[in-house]
C-alpha cells in the first residue's frame, strides 16, 4: 500500500476512534462498569489508539519524506536582502518554490451544487501529521490524568458551591461517563478540524469544537458561574464565527470552491511562481460592470469571452478583487480571533476556567484555542500583507494585555488562562510578521508546557481544594512531583536556556518568534514597537509564571488547615505530568546525528511561496515582511537570543525578589502603582466595557422588546380573546334561549305523552281484546255517522 | 222485516256468523283461563268462516256462480286455525311452566 492510501487510512482511523467512543458512551455510558468507569477506559483507549496510529503515521511520513536542513546555509546572503524574492536562496527555498508535499482526497461526497462540491475530504501534509501527533499525545495524557482528577464523579457528588433553596448543598449523581463522552467528542472535533480537506468541513468541526467547549466549560452546570461562563464562551465565539462566515462567503463567491488544494492553487498559482495573486474569479466578481458592458457590445459570446480574458490582467493590476481577498482573510482571521481568544474577543477564555481543570488543559493546549492558530497557519498563503499586519497587531496587543492581567490574578488557573491568551498572542504576532514556522512551532511547544502547567495546577487544586494562591504556599514539601514538573513548565514557558547553546522547548520557539519580529522591525521600522511589546511580554511571562510558582510551592504555608490537608496526587495523575514535562523539555531539540526536529518537519509543510517574505500590499504599500529564514542570520539571531534571555531573567529576578526572597514587598508596589494596579487587576475593564457597551444595550433592547410584547402584542391578544369570549357568551345565551328551549319543551312533551300513553299498555290480554273490539265498534259507528 | 218469517237466505247465515263472532269475542274478553281464550278465538274464526261460506253461496250470487273462492278461503282458515291452535297451546303450556297457572291475568310482563 502506498503512502497516499496509508496516511489517510491511519489518520482517518485515529480521527474516527474518538467518535466511536463518544457514540458508545452516549448509548451505554452509565451502564459501563461501576458507575460508568468503563466509559473512561473506553475514551482513553480510543485516544491512546489514536496516538499510536498518529505515531505510525508520523514514522511513515518521515520514512517517505526525510527531513533535511531547511535553512541556515543562506545566512551569509541574508543581510539586507529584504524580500528580494527567492533567487538568492535557491538551495534553501527550493522546496518552498515547489510547494509542500501533501495528500488530498475525498472520502465521501455530500453533495454537488453547480460547480461547488461539498465533501468529507482530507488534506494531509507535515503540519497535519505533526498536529495529529501532538493533539493525540497531549489528549492521551489529559485523559489518563482525568481518571485521578475526576474520580469524585464516580459517586454521588455534593457540590458545596451550589446551595439549594433550603440552604443545603446540592447533591447530584456523578457524571464520570459524561465527562469522557464530551472529551471524546472534543478530540474527534479537533482531529476532524486538522484533517479537514476543505473549508466547509473546517467550519463544521470548528463549530463542533465550540459546542464541546460549551459543554465542558459548563460541566458543573448547576453552578451559575459555570453556566454563565459556558454561555459567554459560546456567544463570544459566535461573534468571531460570524466574521468567519463572511470570509467563507467571500472565498466561495470568488473561487467557487472550498477545497484547500484549489484555493491555494488559485491564490498562489504555480505559473506565477507562487506569488500571491488575486484569483480570476474575484477579479471577475469585482469587475462585473465592465464585463457586462463588454458582453453588451460584443457581437457574440466568444468574442466577449476573449476580450474579458485579455482585459483580466489589466484589471488585476488595477486592483480589482483585491478587497475581496482582504475581506476573505480578515473574515477567517475573525473566526480565529474568537476561537483563539485574541483581543478583543479574549474575554471568554479566563472565564472558561469554571470547567474542571483537565478541560482547561485540553482547551488551552491541544484543542480549542490551538484551532485558531492552526487555521491561520493553514490559510497563511491566502493572507494579503494587510491582513498579516492586522494579525500581527492584534497578536501584539493581546500578548501584552493578557500578560499584564496575569501579573495580578490570584486564581492559579486564571493566571494560566491569561498566560495562554498571551502566548496565543505571541503565535499570532509571529504569523502576522511572516513567521509561519515560528508561530506554529510555538503552538506545538506551547501545547506541551501549557498542558503540563494546567495539569499541575489541577493537581494542586485537587490537593488543597481551592484556586486561590494567597491561601497556598510551601507545598513543595508536600507535593514534590507536582512542584518539580511545574517548575519545568514555568522554565519552558519562560523560554529558559543557555543562550545560543541549549534550552527547554519554549526557548527555541520563543526565540524564533522574537527573531522574526526583530527582523520585521529592521525591515519596517514603524512597526518596531511590536518587538518591544514582545520583548516586554517575555519579561512579564517569566515574572507571572515564577510568581505563581513561588506563591504556590515556596515559602511558608499561609493557611495551616489547607497545608495539613494537602497531599501528593496519585500516580495516575503525576505520571502524565512527567511525560509532559519530558516533552516540554525536549520538544525543541534535534535528534542527535540527524536533522530531525520539529521545525524541520514543519518546514516540509510550508505553504508554497511564503518563504520569500512579503514586499508590500496594495492598500498599505510600505508594509514589508521579511522572509523567515532571514531571522536565522547571525546578526539577528544572536542579539535576539541575548535580549530574550535578559528579559526573561529580569522577570525571573523580579519574581524572586518579590515572592521568593521577599526582599521587595508586593503590597508596597501595589500602593506605589495604585491606578495602574487597579487597571490591571480589573482586567483593563474589558468585562465592564463589554457589559456597558454590549450586554447592557442588548438587555435594554430585550427589555424594550418585552415591553412591546406585553403592551402591544399581549394587549392585542388579550383584548381579542376578551372580545371572542363576549361574543361566545352572547351566542351561548341565544342558543339556550331560542334553540335549546323549544327543543327541550318538545322533548318534555313527548316524554310526558309517552308516560301517559304507557298506562294503556297494561299487559292484560283481556283488556286488549276488549279495546280492539270496542275500537272496531267505535270506528264503525264513526264511519256510519259521516 | 222479520227474519223468522222469511225463507232462509243470506241474512240468516250472516246473523249466525255474527252471533258466533260475538260469542267468541265475549269469551276472549271474559275468560281468564287461557284455554277458554283459545276457544273464543276458535269461535271468532268459525264466525268468519260462516260469513265466507255464506257470501260464496248461490243464494247471493245466483245459479251460475261456483262459489269456490269463499269455500277455499274457509278451508284456508280452518288450516290456519289448526296451526294456530298448535302454536297457541304450546304458548299456553310455556305460560303454565312459568307461572304455574293458566290465568292470563297473571301474565302482564308486556306491561309498558
Amino acid at each position: 500500500m502506498g503512502i497516499a492510501e496509508l496516511l489517510p487510512m491511519l489518520l482517518g482511523a485515529a480521527w474516527l476512534l474518538p467518535l466511536v467512543s463518544f457514540t458508545l458512551i452516549l448509548l451505554a455510558g452509565p451502564r459501563m462498569g461501576k458507575a460508568g468507569k468503563g466509559a473512561g477506559y473506553l475514551a482513553t483507549g480510543a485516544i491512546l489508539a489514536g496516538f499510536v496510529l498518529s505515531t505510525v503515521a508520523l514514522i511513515v511520513w518521515l520514512q517517505h519524506h526525510p527531513v533535511t536542513a531547511s535553512h541556515g546555509a543562506g545566512e551569509g546572503a541574508a543581510h539586507g536582502a529584504h524580500s528580494a524574492g527567492p533567487a538568492g536562496h535557491a538551495a534553501a527555498d527550493r522546496r518552498a518554490i515547489e510547494g509542500p508535499t501533501f495528500y488530498a482526497g475525498t472520502w465521501y461526497r455530500l453533495g454537488r451544487f453547480g460547480g461547488l462540491e461539498v465533501t468529507i475530504g482530507y488534506y494531509i501534509d507535515a503540519l497535519t501529521v505533526i498536529m495529529f501527533w501532538m493533539v493525540t499525545l497531549v489528549a492521551s495524557c489529559i485523559h489518563i490524568y482525568s481518571f485521578g482528577y475526576m474520580h469524585e464523579e464516580l459517586e454521588e457528588v455534593t457540590d458545596p458551591l451550589v446551595r439549594l433553596a433550603d440552604g443545603r448543598p446540592l447533591k447530584r449523581q456523578g457524571r464520570f461517563h459524561r465527562f469522557f463522552q464530551y472529551f471524546s467528542l472534543f478530540c474527534f472535533s479537533m482531529l476532524g478540524l486538522v484533517i479537514a480537506g476543505n473549508v466547509a468541513m473546517v467550519f463544521v468541526f470548528w463549530e463542533l469544537v465550540g459546542i464541546c467547549s460549551y459543554l465542558l466549560i459548563g460541566f458543573y452546570r448547576e453552578r451559575k458561574s459555570a453556566s454563565d461562563a459556558a454561555n459567554k464562551a459560546f456567544i463570544v465565539n459566535r461573534v468571531g464565527d460570524f466574521g468567519m462566515i463572511i470570509g467563507l462567503m467571500a472565498l466561495w463567491g470568488g473561487l467557487g470552491t472550498f477545497a484547500f488544494e484549489d484555493i491555494f492553487n488559485q491564490v498562489r498559482p504555480p505559473l506565477r511562481n507562487y506569488a500571491l495573486t488575486v484569483p480570476d474569479g474575484m477579479v471577475q466578481l469585482a469587475a462585473k460592470d465592465e464585463i457586462e458592458a463588454i458582453y453588451r457590445q460584443a457581437p457574440d459570446t466568444e468574442t466577449a469571452e476573449r476580450e474579458v480574458a485579455r482585459r483580466l490582467p489589466q484589471w488585476r493590476e488595477a486592483g480589482y478583487g483585491y478587497w475581496l481577498l482582504v475581506i476573505a482573510g480578515l473574515g477567517i482571521f475573525c473566526g480565529c480571533v474568537g476561537k483563539s481568544a485574541q483581543f478583543p474577543l479574549h474575554v471568554w477564555l479566563p472565564d472558561a476556567m469554571e470547567g474542571p481543570t483537565p478541560v482547561s488543559a485540553l482547551i488551552h493546549a491541544a484543542t480549542m484555542v490551538a484551532a485558531g492558530v492552526y487555521l491561520v497557519g493553514r490559510f497563511f498563503p491566502a493572507f494579503t500583507p494587510e491582513v498579516l499586519l492586522v494579525i500581527a497587531v492584534v497578536g501584539g496587543i493581546t500578548l501584552f494585555l493578557a500578560g499584564t492581567i496575569a501579573i495580578t490574578a490570584t486564581d492559579i488557573k486564571r493566571v494560566l488562562a491569561y498566560s495562554t491568551v498571551s502566548q496565543l498572542g505571541y503565535m499570532m504576532l509571529a504569523l502576522g510578521t511572516g513567521g509561519w514556522l515560528a508561530g506554529l512551532f510555538h503552538l506545538l511547544t506551547h501545547a506541551f508546557f501549557k498542558a503540563l502547567l494546567f495539569l499541575c495546577s489541577g493537581s494542586v487544586i485537587h490537593a488543597v481544594g481551592t484556586n486561590e494562591m494567597p491561601q497556598m504556599g510551601g507545598l513543595l514539601r508536600k507535593m514534590p512531583w507536582t512542584a518539580a514538573t511545574m517548575l519545568v513548565g514555568c522554565l519552558a514557558i519562560s523560554g529558559a536556556g543557555i543562550p545560543l547553546v541549549v534550552g527547554l522547548s519554549g526557548y527555541y520557539s520563543k526565540d524564533s518568534i522574537l527573531a522574526q519580529v526583530f527582523s520585521c522591525q529592521q525591515l519596517s521600522p514603524h512597526f518596531g514597537w511590536l518587538f518591544y511589546v514582545a520583548a516586554a511580554g517575555a519579561a512579564i511571562t517569566a515574572f507571572y509564571m515564577f510568581r505563581l510558582w513561588y506563591m504556590t510551592f515556596a515559602g511558608q504555608p499561609r493557611d495551616e488547615g489547607i497545608y495539613e490537608h494537602a497531599h501528593e496526587s496519585p500516580k495516575v495523575m503525576y505520571v502524565p505530568l512527567v511525560v509532559l514535562a519530558v516533552m516540554a523539555t525536549i520538544a525543541g531539540w534535534t535528534v542527535p546525528f540527524t536533522e530531525l526536529n520539529l521545525t524541520n518537519i514543519l518546514e516540509q509543510a510550508r505553504p508554497a511561496g511564503t518563504a520569500a517574505g512579503v514586499a508590500g500590499g496594495r492598500l498599505l504599500e510600505h508594509v514589508a515582511l521579511p522572509a523567515e529564514h532571514l531571522s536565522h542570520a547571525e546578526a539577528i539571531h544572536v542579539p535576539v537570543s541575548l535580549i530574550a534571555f535578559a528579559t526573561a531573567l529580569v522577570g525571573f529576578l523580579f519574581a524572586t525578589a518579590f515572592y521568593g526572597l521577599r526582599k521587595l514587598d508586593p503590597d508596597e508596589a501595589r500602593q506605589t502603582f495604585g491606578p495602574l494596579y487597579d487597571l490591571v487587576k480589573n482586567k483593563w475593564w474589558f468585562d465592564e466595557l463589554y457589559q456597558w457597551a454590549f450586554v447592557r444595550p442588548a438587555l435594554g433592547i430585550a427589555r424594550w422588546a418585552a415591553i412591546c410584547d406585553r403592551r402591544g402584542i399581549d394587549w392585542l391578544a388579550d383584548h381579542l380573546a376578551y372580545g371572542v369570549r363576549s361574543l361566545s357568551r352572547l351566542d351561548d345565551w341565544f342558543d339556550r334561549l331560542l334553540v335549546d328551549r323549544p327543543i327541550d319543551w318538545m322533548a318534555a312533551v313527548t316524554w310526558r305523552a309517552g308516560l301517559w300513553l304507557r298506562n294503556v299498555q297494561t299487559g292484560q290480554l283481556r283488556q286488549y281484546v276488549m279495546l280492539v273490539a270496542l275500537g272496531t265498534v267505535v270506528l264503525f259507528v264513526l264511519i256510519s255517522l259521516y | 222485516m222479520n227474519l223468522l218469517a222469511e225463507p232462509v237466505g243470506i241474512s240468516h247465515y250472516l246473523v249466525v256468523g255474527a252471533v258466533l263472532f260475538a260469542c267468541g269475542l265475549v269469551t276472549m274478553a271474559a275468560k281468564r283461563n287461557a284455554i277458554g281464550v283459545l276457544m273464543g278465538v276458535e269461535l271468532v274464526l268459525n264466525g268468519a268462516n260462516v260469513n265466507f261460506v255464506a257470501f260464496s253461496s248461490r243464494l247471493l250470487r245466483g245459479e251460475a256462480a261456483t262459489g269456490l273462492d269463499g269455500q277455499l278461503m274457509a278451508l284456508f282458515v280452518i288450516v290456519l286455525a289448526a296451526a294456530e291452535a298448535a302454536v297457541a297451546l304450546a304458548i299456553a303450556l310455556c305460560f303454565y311452566h312459568n307461572h304455574a297457572t293458566v290465568d292470563v291475568d297473571q301474565g302482564d310482563e308486556l306491561k309498558g
